[in-house]
């Protein structure tokens, strides 16, 4: 295959639109098929309107290994051939693009809405539905098992808990679950096209609640590309800070993941001490920014609030006192049999499901990948100061509970050193306007797992196109996968261990 | 065993004394805003255009703010006159009647608490059922923080319960997609009369920073009655409490109350110039 079929690129760096070489589709098929089984991955795959009838497909393809990302593109009107048969990968992002630009992918295998709303093109619709038909969630197809002992359980879209409306169905003999199917978007709201199309100045506020656990992860991903579209050089202080904000983030959301597979257990200790610490460490984002999910924090251009030599001294003192806690709670948890016991064989994915699905963030180094945007695709302070991937190969709830304890530590270890070595006084720096006609891939390791953003200019500058794919997004599958062959009463522990976002993949 | 013991030691009591003491927030938490005295000056509406929800409006010769709209990104104070229009650092906020979030000055009519009757059913015991109706999720997240030791929910009497058949009332948030409006009418509709909804965050109040959005609805209001509104994008648990409390009558005081002002968010020096320089940057594009 002559190289020319598409472009690499690094995280965050600009490229001229036209630099995209727009291939064939039979090419375009065949380059993204080759390259993910190569071993390389989709992390994202997006299609965006050209003129009245023709829809230009973009894949962005991840070479972990070599730290670059491949793009290209092809152009279609109504219909391709699918790609999902030869690349599990495409699955849902064929469904995505069918149900916004109503592009039919041929011979999809399970072909059927995403989000559930209208198309986008309104005289395209991928499944023929008329202009005012009424389209309700989850009023689709769903896989069925029969036979005489076979159930079907149906849970949702309202959950039991204080959770995001989501629709699962399980195939099930007895207690054993077949198979599982998850039917989202219920929390669809139409952020996308709310970017490209709205208030400007509502956009730093759409990136922070794609998904409220993920504001700094959301927000960090796109300023990075808005630095990177108007040439802005963010100082170092910022960099420091995003990091900072970031691995808090991550240690906020790891407590309380397993915090919550404790409960799920009954194992209470832990589970009410996690309760408890997770808040410590969302109130230490707060000490920061005054607001504990970290919202007004990261812009474009940097940061928006600096700390000083007594908000050092306090932060560094309440980590050393919550982490200490922390280390407590979860330790206990590590050496109770009986709780560990639960964990063990739970909930596994073979390593072959994870790499066909595309796993990211937790659920593929739990399978052993080292897999980290960290560390592939550095950006900020990150390409300074590493923090070692963890991983660990049992693919099980335990694997994944496990990874995020080890992630709490090297987080901790990472702030403790900013912390201490902070410099520069610098943090914010008036960003300009965005080149013309340029494109950009923003990546990031949220707390969940790696977060994509495209971005894209028109002639006079502003955003042309934006696409947003949250590590749920990939995820998901997982989670269905996760649960073949499991009891049904181990759902919530495997739910958990994934602990994904559904207003994240609903956009 | 002994282990447990020795952890459930180190770990220790950390129930907040909420209400009873009040809670302990950032020095730079963004509270309740106060309209001060000053006229503003003729002709300025600074404010009014740096405002990324259109929460702010002009009136002849003094602004007012929909704290049901508002995200509390804090933009409008730092381009504003010393006086005239800040953040103070008060969590309460939750107020009964949807009006009632349009603040023209420094008082906000707090939640009065129920009717007789209700409060001799509710006053007591509240047990709610959760809908999340779009939204972020961070609403949800800092309900969830109430259930955790540090807030100790059940000690009021009030809990998440698990079906709307067992509640006695919604507590809802988001904006309620389009998506969400026939589950969230189905589940109001499960719930036994006579039943409470509260409306927690912007998005719930009014659609938030969904708001016009063909995908989502402006708030519950539009779907079902709301009987308490607690404002914030998300709201602060602490807030979240305390409108519940009034709600159940378990808080006394004024329901009229004057924005506790005495800790006014300091413009920390560096963040003014900041903020300065972001307004400079918006007004330029
Ligand atoms: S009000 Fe704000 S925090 Fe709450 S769900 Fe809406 S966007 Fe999220």
């Amino acid at each position: 295959m002559s190289e020319k079929n598409y472009i690499s690129i690094h995280n965050s760096e600009a490229f001229p639109v036209k630099s995209i070489p727009i291939v064939d589709i039979d090419d375009f098929r065949e380059t993204v098929i080759t390259e993910i089984e190569r071993g390389k991955r989709l992390a994202s795959f997006f299609g965006r309107p050209l003129n009245e009838s023709a829809v230009c497909l973009t894949a962005v393809i991840a070479d972990d290994k070599r730290g670059c990302l491949q793009i290209l593109s092809t152009e279609v009107e109504k219909s391709y051939q699918s790609l999902t048969p030869d690349c599990s990968q495409a699955n849902c992002f064929e469904r995505e693009i069918a149900e916004q630009w109503g592009i039919v992918p041929l011979g999809h295998p399970w072909f059927k809405p995403l989000r559930f709303h209208h198309s986008y093109r309104k005289e395209y619709d991928a499944w023929e539905r008329g202009l005012d038909e009424e389209i309700l969630p989850a009023h689709t197809d769903f896989y069925q098992v029969s036979g005489d002992e076979v159930h079907e359980v149906a849970v949702g879209p309202v959950h039991a808990g204080v959770i995001e409306p989501g629709h699962f169905r399980f195939q099930c003999s007895g207690e054993r679950v077949f198979h599982l199917e998850i039917a989202l978007g219920f929390q669809h709201r139409g952020i996308e096209r709310a970017i490209i199309s709205g208030d400007k100045s509502k956009i730093p506020h759409y990136m922070e609640t794609l998904a409220g656990d993920t504001t700094i992860g959301h927000s960090v991903a796109y300023a990075q590309a808005m630095e990177a579209l108007s040439g802005c050089l963010v100082s170092g202080r910022a960099q420091i800070l995003r990091g900072i904000m970031l691995e808090l983030e991550r240690m906020a959301n790891h407590v309380g993941d397993i915090g919550a597979l404790a409960n799920d257990v009954a194992f209470l200790p832990t589970a009410s001490y996690c309760g408890r610490l997770r808040g410590d460490y969302l109130n230490m984002t707060a000490m920061i920014c005054g607001n504990r999910f970290g919202r007004n924090m990261v812009r474009p251009g940097g940061v928006m609030y600096n700390l000083d030599a007594s908000l050092i001294s306090q932060l560094s003192r309440k980590l050393e006192e919550v982490f200490s806690d922390t280390e407590n709670a979860i330790g206990l948890m590590w050496d109770s049999p009986s709780a560990i016991g639960r964990f063990e064989d739970t909930g596994k994915i073979s390593r072959e499901i994870a790499e066909e699905l595309g796993l990211v963030g937790v659920a593929a180094r739990a399978c052993g990948f080292e897999r980290d945007v960290r560390f592939d695709f550095p950006t900020g302070i990150y390409c300074f100061s590493q923090i070692p991937v963890a991983t660990f190969s049992t693919c099980d709830v335990f694997a994944r509970a496990y990874v995020r304890g080890l992630e709490i530590q090297r987080s901790k270890s990472f702030i403790c050193e900013q912390l201490e070595t902070i410099t520069g006084d610098d943090i914010f720096t008036v960003p300009g306007d965005s080149a013309p006609d340029m494109a950009v891939v923003s990546m990031l390791e949220g707390w969940r797992g790696e977060i994509c953003h495209f971005a894209m200019t028109g002639a006079d500058g502003n955003l042309l196109h934006y696409k947003v794919v949250d590590p749920s997004f990939h995820n998901w599958n997982g989670l269905a996968a996760s649960m073949r062959n499991e009891e049904v009463s181990n759902f919530p522990i495997c739910n958990k261990s994934f602990n994904l976002s559904y207003c994240g993949h609903d956009l | 065993m002994i282990k447990v013991l020795m952890a459930r030691a180190k770990q220790g009591y950390r129930t907040s004394a909420f209400p009873v003491e009040p809670p302990a927030l950032s020095d730079r938490f963004v509270g309740a805003p106060v309209i001060g005295r000053p006229k503003c000056p003729p002709k300025c509406s600074k404010c009014v255009e740096l405002c990324p929800m259109q929460c702010i409006s002009r009136n002849t010769e003094k602004i007012s703010i929909d704290i049901g709209k508002c995200i509390f990104c804090g933009k409008c104070a730092e381009s504003c006159s010393p006086g005239i229009l800040h953040f103070s650092k008060d969590y309460r906020m939750a107020v009964r009647k949807r009006e009632e979030l349009v603040l023209s000055g420094p008082v906000i009519n707090l939640a009065e608490e129920l009717n007789k009757e209700m409060k001799k059913l509710f006053g007591r015991s509240l047990k709610l059922r959760q809908v999340c109706a779009g939204g972020c999720n961070a609403c949800e997240a800092d309900v969830n923080v109430l259930n955790t030791l540090a807030w100790d929910l059940g000690r009021f009497g009030i809990q998440f319960v698990a079906s709307p058949r067992h509640a006695d009332g919604l507590l809802v948030t988001g904006p309620v997609t389009e998506n969400m409006k026939l589950a969230l009418k189905k589940t109001y509709e499960a719930v036994a009369n006579p039943k409470l909804v509260i409306a927690v965050g912007a998005c719930a109040i009014s659609g938030g920073i969904y708001e016009g959005h063909s995908e989502a609805n402006n708030g519950v209001q539009s779907i079902i009655p709301v009987d308490l509104f607690i404002p914030g994008c998300p709201p602060h648990p602490s807030t979240i409490l305390d409108g519940l409390l009034r709600l159940m009558g378990r808080l006394k005081g004024d329901a009229r109350e004057k924005i506790n002002d005495s800790q006014p968010i300091p413009p920390v020096g560096d963040q003014l110039e900041t903020r300065k320089k972001l307004i400079r940057s918006v007004i330029r594009s």
